[in-house]
């Protein structure tokens, strides 16, 4: 009988009383999830068109050509009229972003598959044990402190046994390689462990050995993935300002070798947003820098996007 | 209960995203008008007192807000009523926002009339304190004085390496400051009479341009005086005059700059107050000097926006 009541009870409470409020907090939950995701999507949109209207500013109001911003050599906002007036090219320093991060994939692509391999199917049980805290530690260090490491340790090093001055490129790429490695192996790690068993163990009974099965099944199985994990590593280098700048040089010309200075996007935006005036083409034009930034990360996005789309499996 | 609070916050929350993505420049929040209360009295003997009271903020070039932050906590100590917040960000920052209104006081490294989209004329000039700066070069170069003939060959890249000017034999590497920063605006000025500088690695803080020249063999900058407190650098003299803040007041070297704190239209209350206290005995001969920078009431010549120089009447 008392146990008969009990469960009486216990039925009513999960079913039937409070059927209503379960409705009820259902609906809550909703409204919230709803509106978080409104958020995001509103905060996204208002981002691109703030950054549309002030970016267009240079183009629109204060009539700086478009096409000699993208491919002009020379970047001098202060010339004075007595010496031709102040020029806008951003090609160096679009080249500059692309060439550290091309390079710096380059190096951190094959060091963080590598990894992911090597935790994932060669040493899973200790040598995960040991790498997934490295590398998570790697992620956490803030950017200014790659920035001071490089400063400090690559920059001299470089100077003392490759030559230069020992700010540019090769220093830049140093530092992104590292800052990027933990994105690239923690994205190709869970490719590999997602790959169903399946794969490996029917590979093995046709008498692969363990290397044929990772380089003839594995690596091609996770592929899109793999390039997803590279491309979202070249994002992130893409993006970082601080620790480049401090390593880079940044001076306005294009690199002719590794050890060149030179600059990117990111650090020309830094370096020169506090010092000019709202509204001004000398901060209009950095704002057009910033629209560069923004356009290729959404470019990013969508190589991301269609890689993920060919997953294989 | 609780549920609609989280709702609210998050519409608020959308609201405030939309708004700051969608505002410009000119959207003038008056903290202005906060400034309530202080004595308005001539001498700073009265803003001892400990009556004035209210809300100031400034903002502008990191080069003054040492000394503004140390003013600042000073005259919070004797005012207890006054709440004062110092921020960085910029000359052109805080010219714009002192234009716009939303900043009380804004500071700058150059003066507003040299800043284009800044209505210099409805602003008020407060020269708090001077800065000398010069050129400085890594302690191995085998140079201690240049002629302004040889400075300007050495930035424009005529002189490529030091044994040219009898030094050692070391090539010449030059630490630039971004383009629109007021300390490379006043080197170009008055060091280099107008000449563009070569390009060569660039860096914003004066920190960084330090650590580099020193580190650097044969590496060449300039930095503002309150930078050569060891012998990490060389200050070099510049047609015999040494870098010494002497030198500056009576006009005979000629490479400094005022640090401006602009007040749009004549200061009121606290304002007013404030900048009278940091113009006042105590703060020009005590903590001016003590923070590396010039009293402006020891300037024997005086300078307008246009850098003609003339005798203090």
């Amino acid at each position: 009988m008392v146990m008969a009541a009990q469960q009486q009870t216990v039925h009513d409470r999960l079913l039937k009383k409070n059927n209503r409020n379960a409705e009820k907090i259902e609906r809550k939950g909703k409204i919230i999830v709803y509106g978080c995701a409104t958020i995001i999507i509103l905060a996204t949109i208002s981002i691109t068109l703030f950054l549309m209207t002030k970016g267009l500013q240079a183009f629109v109001v204060n009539g700086v050509n478009p096409i000699s911003f993208l491919t002009g050599l020379d970047w001098n906002p202060t010339r004075s009229e007595a010496n031709g007036g102040p020029v806008y090219g951003a090609l160096p320093f679009i080249f500059g972003s692309f060439a550290v991060t091309i390079l710096s994939a380059l190096v951190a692509a094959p060091l963080g598959v590598g990894a992911a391999i090597y935790m994932i199917e060669i040493a899973p049980s200790w040598g995960k044990r040991i790498l997934q805290p490295v590398i998570e530690l790697l992620v956490g260090i803030p950017s200014v402190v790659y920035g001071f490491i490089g400063l400090s340790v690559i920059v001299p090093f470089v100077r003392q046994y490759v030559g230069g001055q020992g700010f540019g490129l090769l220093a830049g790429t140093i530092v992104l390689s590292v800052m990027i490695l933990p994105t690239v192996t923690s994205i190709a790690t869970d490719a590999l462990r997602t790959l169903p068993n399946g794969l490996r163990e029917s590979s093995l009974a046709l008498g692969a050995t363990r290397w044929q099965t990772i380089r003839r099944v594995l690596l091609p199985a996770a592929w899109p993935m793999l390039l997803t994990a590279i491309v979202l590593g070249m994002a992130r280098a893409f993006g970082e300002a601080l620790a480049v700048q401090m390593v880079i040089g940044n001076a306005r010309t294009i690199a002719e070798s590794l050890t060149d200075p030179t600059g990117t996007l990111t650090t020309i935006i830094t370096l020169n947003m506090g010092h000019t005036v709202q509204g001004s083409v000398d901060n209009n034009v950095l704002w057009s820098l910033g629209l560069i930034l923004l356009v290729m990360s959404y470019i990013f996005i969508i190589i991301i996007r269609f890689l993920s789309s060919r997953r294989s499996f | 209960m609780k549920l609609k609070k989280l709702l609210l916050f998050m519409m608020l929350s959308a609201l405030l995203v939309i708004a700051v993505a969608c505002g410009s420049g000119d959207d003038s929040n008056d903290t202005g008008t906060d400034s309530t209360g202080g004595s308005d009295s001539e001498n700073g003997e009265e803003a001892t007192s400990g009556e004035a009271e209210g809300q100031l903020v400034l903002s502008g070039s990191s080069a003054i807000q040492p000394l503004m932050a140390a003013g600042a906590e000073e005259f919070m100590g004797l005012n207890a009523g006054a709440d004062i917040q110092v921020q960085a960000g910029g000359s052109g920052q805080g010219l714009s926002q002192v234009a716009d209104g939303s900043v009380d006081i804004g500071n700058s490294d150059v003066f507003a009339e040299e800043k284009e989209e800044i209505p210099a004329d409805e602003l008020v000039d407060h020269r708090v304190a001077v800065v000398g700066m010069g050129p400085a070069a890594h302690p191995g170069v085998g140079v201690e004085d240049v002629t302004s003939e040889q400075l300007i060959d050495i930035f424009t890249g005529e002189v490529t390496n030091w044994s040219e000017l009898g030094g050692e034999d070391v090539d010449i590497t030059l630490v630039n400051r971004p383009d629109s920063s007021g300390t490379r605006a006043t080197f170009v000025n008055y060091a280099l009479d107008g000449a563009e500088p070569a390009e060569g690695i660039t860096e914003d803080s004066s920190n960084t341009v330090k650590q580099i020249i020193s580190e650097t063999e044969g590496a060449i900058g300039y930095l503002a005086f309150s930078y050569y407190n060891d012998d990490t650098v060389l200050p070099l003299k510049l047609d015999g005059v040494e870098q010494t803040d002497e030198n500056v007041t009576t006009g005979e070297y000629p490479v400094w700059a005022y640090m401006h704190s602009y007040t749009n239209g004549e200061p009121e209350g606290l304002a007013k107050t404030f900048l009278d206290y940091m113009m006042s005995e105590d703060v020009q001969q005590v903590i001016v000097p003590e923070l590396g920078y010039i009293p402006s009431t020891d300037m024997q010549v005086e300078r307008d926006a246009e850098g003609n120089q003339t005798d203090v009447q």
